[in-house]
């Protein structure tokens, strides 16, 4: 098996979310199956191959900087969970 | 008349005419859906009275003598990834399950200013994340050619609308074959435009490099009238192609005599269906009696396409869905339940001795993220999220993002190499006819793997398509798979449509007995 459970744990703290102990377990076996299924790749020789991250291979496109109406803040506010209709509220960042 | 059996393209007629107003013809489409999205389940809202609001003031235009446009009064259904301003647009998931945007996807402006009559919103995997449409928080769809398997996925509902009944047209998108593997599952048409055709502003982001909008249909003629309208170039998606949309509706006709098709030998291999490679090889021979020739072609990557494919995906959608963090929209945590769960951690800890442990424990706000994300994402969007942030970790970034990326490359250049010798190449959507219900449920790779014929033409941005070209022996249908160089619909168009003026697998609707 390609990952452990303490891998799976990090990776959940990186991704913000928390997993119970049976999610984790469950988890680390199915991520380590596709882990495994896609550690093929090694296989091939891209020693000289450039990267393609975009099929468009699109350079800098850039806008006209001409300013038009956007959404409101009540409109923006509007799918918050939790709003005071100038900001989003937020439990505690820094102590309490 | 039996307008749910007319295409989009002669309904279009029919209402020009006076046949039928748009305030009947979308009354009809939604008592089909009233007596039939019970057995189906394809859409997850219904906006009737938008629909008729909007159906009534087309009539008023029309009959005013006002310009209406080139879908005016064609009622459509929309996968729900794609935004509507004030109507709910939850992707399949909890995390946006009361989320109604602010704002219209480009798309649906330009279905709405072609007069297009939104008839509701179409189930989907949770976040497209899937290929049976069973990740949905609203449950799965059914097949509608047989309710125990899966319509296929993710743009499941779109697909069983359209084979249904349910709407004449729908608008689904397509990461990894999420247009064209539910359209072969469900007997329709499918196209999955160039990366670039068609804007993906107000598409909910899966996969942003892989992800484009297209249209499912009866026919090809259909999906033709529906990529007219949807295609173009936005200021708003810099990724979209200034480049002009041909006049698709008006290019079928031409003749296919000299149309070189490819074969993929490899692709009729080991872990084929049966009856699919029977179907698909028998399509080829009637496009070589329609006068099209035939060639073998080799891409000798796409056996690594699936592994590209999971890796890249997951990266982009691990970034892509850090921006559901409980705070701008969607759900929330309980935030006073996180607290308590927070101080009996800490006194829990504290009790035992642990004072380095209650020091490091989660902030508020971060376990606000974590908590309102475990809860608000289902497994399948959490795997993915969790393999894409391991990918991209550090000391991992280059053996799997960097390498996918690498491969990309070489399946790219297959294509380009293929398609010096050919025109469009031919094969099969699907290994397997639609399958059952659950079967694949406990087994992520096993349902990754089934994508392995559709996924290169993400990875690579080339437009492909699906088309009915038979069913088994159970009465399920078969898809064959056509794909062009970028920007060539036409060609795939021309050719899906001059199949379906020589075969009628298209023409055939599963029976759903209609519930009162």
């Amino acid at each position: 098996m390609s990952l452990s459970l303490a891998d799976v744990q990090k990776v959940a703290m990186l991704a913000r979310l928390q997993l119970s102990d049976a999610d984790l377990e469950r988890m680390t076996s199915q991520l380590g199956q596709i882990v495994d299924y896609v550690n093929q790749l090694a296989e091939l020789d891209t020693e000289n191959v450039s990267p393609l991250s975009h099929a468009g291979e699109l350079v800098n496109v850039f806008a006209d900087d001409n300013p038009r109406p956007s959404l409101t803040r009540a409109e923006v506010l509007s799918g918050a969970p939790k709003q005071d209709e100038e900001c989003y509220r937020v439990p505690a960042v820094l102590g309490e | 008349m039996n307008f749910l059996a007319s295409s989009a393209s002669d309904l279009v007629k029919n209402l020009e005419s006076g046949d039928v107003s748009s305030g009947d013809l979308t009354r009809v489409f939604l008592d089909r859906i009233d007596s039939c999205n019970g057995q189906v389940r394809a859409f997850s809202s219904v906006t009737a009275e938008a629909a008729l609001a909007q159906a009534e003031e087309l009539d008023e235009r029309r009959s005013g003598g006002q310009a209406v446009g080139k879908l005016a009064g064609i009622p459509l259904a929309v996968k729900d990834v794609l935004c509507t301003k004030g109507q709910l647009t939850t992707c399949g998931s909890r995390m946006l399950s009361s989320y109604a945007p602010p704002y219209d996807a480009t798309v649906i402006a330009r279905l709405r200013a072609a007069g297009a009559v939104l008839l509701g919103k179409t189930n989907m995997d949770e976040f497209a994340m899937g290929s049976s449409t069973e990740t949905s928080f609203h449950g799965p769809t059914a097949n509608p050619w047989d309710r125990g398997r899966i319509p296929g996925g993710s743009s499941g509902g779109a697909a069983a609308a359209v084979a249904a009944s349910m709407a004449p047209l729908s608008v689904g998108s397509d990461t990894g074959g999420s247009i064209r593997q539910p359209a072969a599952f469900c007997g329709v048409v499918g196209l999955k435009p160039t990366y670039g055709r068609v804007s993906r502003y107000g598409l909910v982001a899966f996969a942003s490099s892989l992800d484009q909008v297209g249209p499912l249909a009866a026919t090809a003629e259909d999906a033709a009238l529906l990529l007219e309208v949807i295609a173009g170039h936005d200021e708003l998606d810099s990724t979209s192609a200034e480049l002009p949309v041909p006049s698709y509706s008006e290019l079928l006709a031409e003749p296919l005599q000299g149309l070189r098709i490819g074969i993929v030998e490899s692709h009729f291999a080991d872990g084929l269906d049966g009856e699919i490679e029977a179907s698909v090889r028998r399509a080829i021979t009637l496009y070589e009696q329609l006068g099209a020739t035939v060639h073998p072609v080799e891409l000798p990557h796409s056996r690594y396409a699936i592994a590209t494919y999971y890796i890249i995906a997951s990266c982009e959608a691990s970034g892509n869905l850090a921006r559901y963090d409980g705070a701008h929209y969607g759900h929330r945590t309980d935030e006073g339940r996180m607290l308590e769960e927070l101080a009996e951690e800490r006194r829990m800890l504290v009790e035992a001795g642990d004072s380095a442990g209650a020091e490091q424990i989660d902030g508020p706000l971060v376990r606000m993220y974590r908590r309102t994300r475990a809860e608000g994402f289902g497994d399948e969007v959490k795997r993915r999220i969790m393999l894409g942030t391991y990918a991209l970790s550090a000391g991992y970034y280059d053996a799997y993002y960097l390498k996918a990326l690498k491969v990309r490359r070489r399946i790219r250049d297959d294509f380009d190499a293929a398609f010096q010798q050919v025109d469009v190449i031919a094969g099969p959507v699907t290994p397997t006819p639609a399958f059952a219900l659950g079967e694949r449920m406990d087994d992520p790779l096993a349902m990754y793997l089934g994508d392995l014929y559709t996924v290169s033409a993400n990875l690579a941005g080339l437009p492909a398509l699906s088309l009915p070209c038979g069913f088994s022996d159970s009465g399920l249908p078969i898809g064959l798979q056509l794909q062009a160089p970028p920007f060539e619909e036409a060609r795939l168009l021309r050719a899906a449509h001059q199949f379906q003026q020589e075969t009628d697998w298209h023409a055939r609707r599963p029976s759903l007995v209609e519930e009162s």
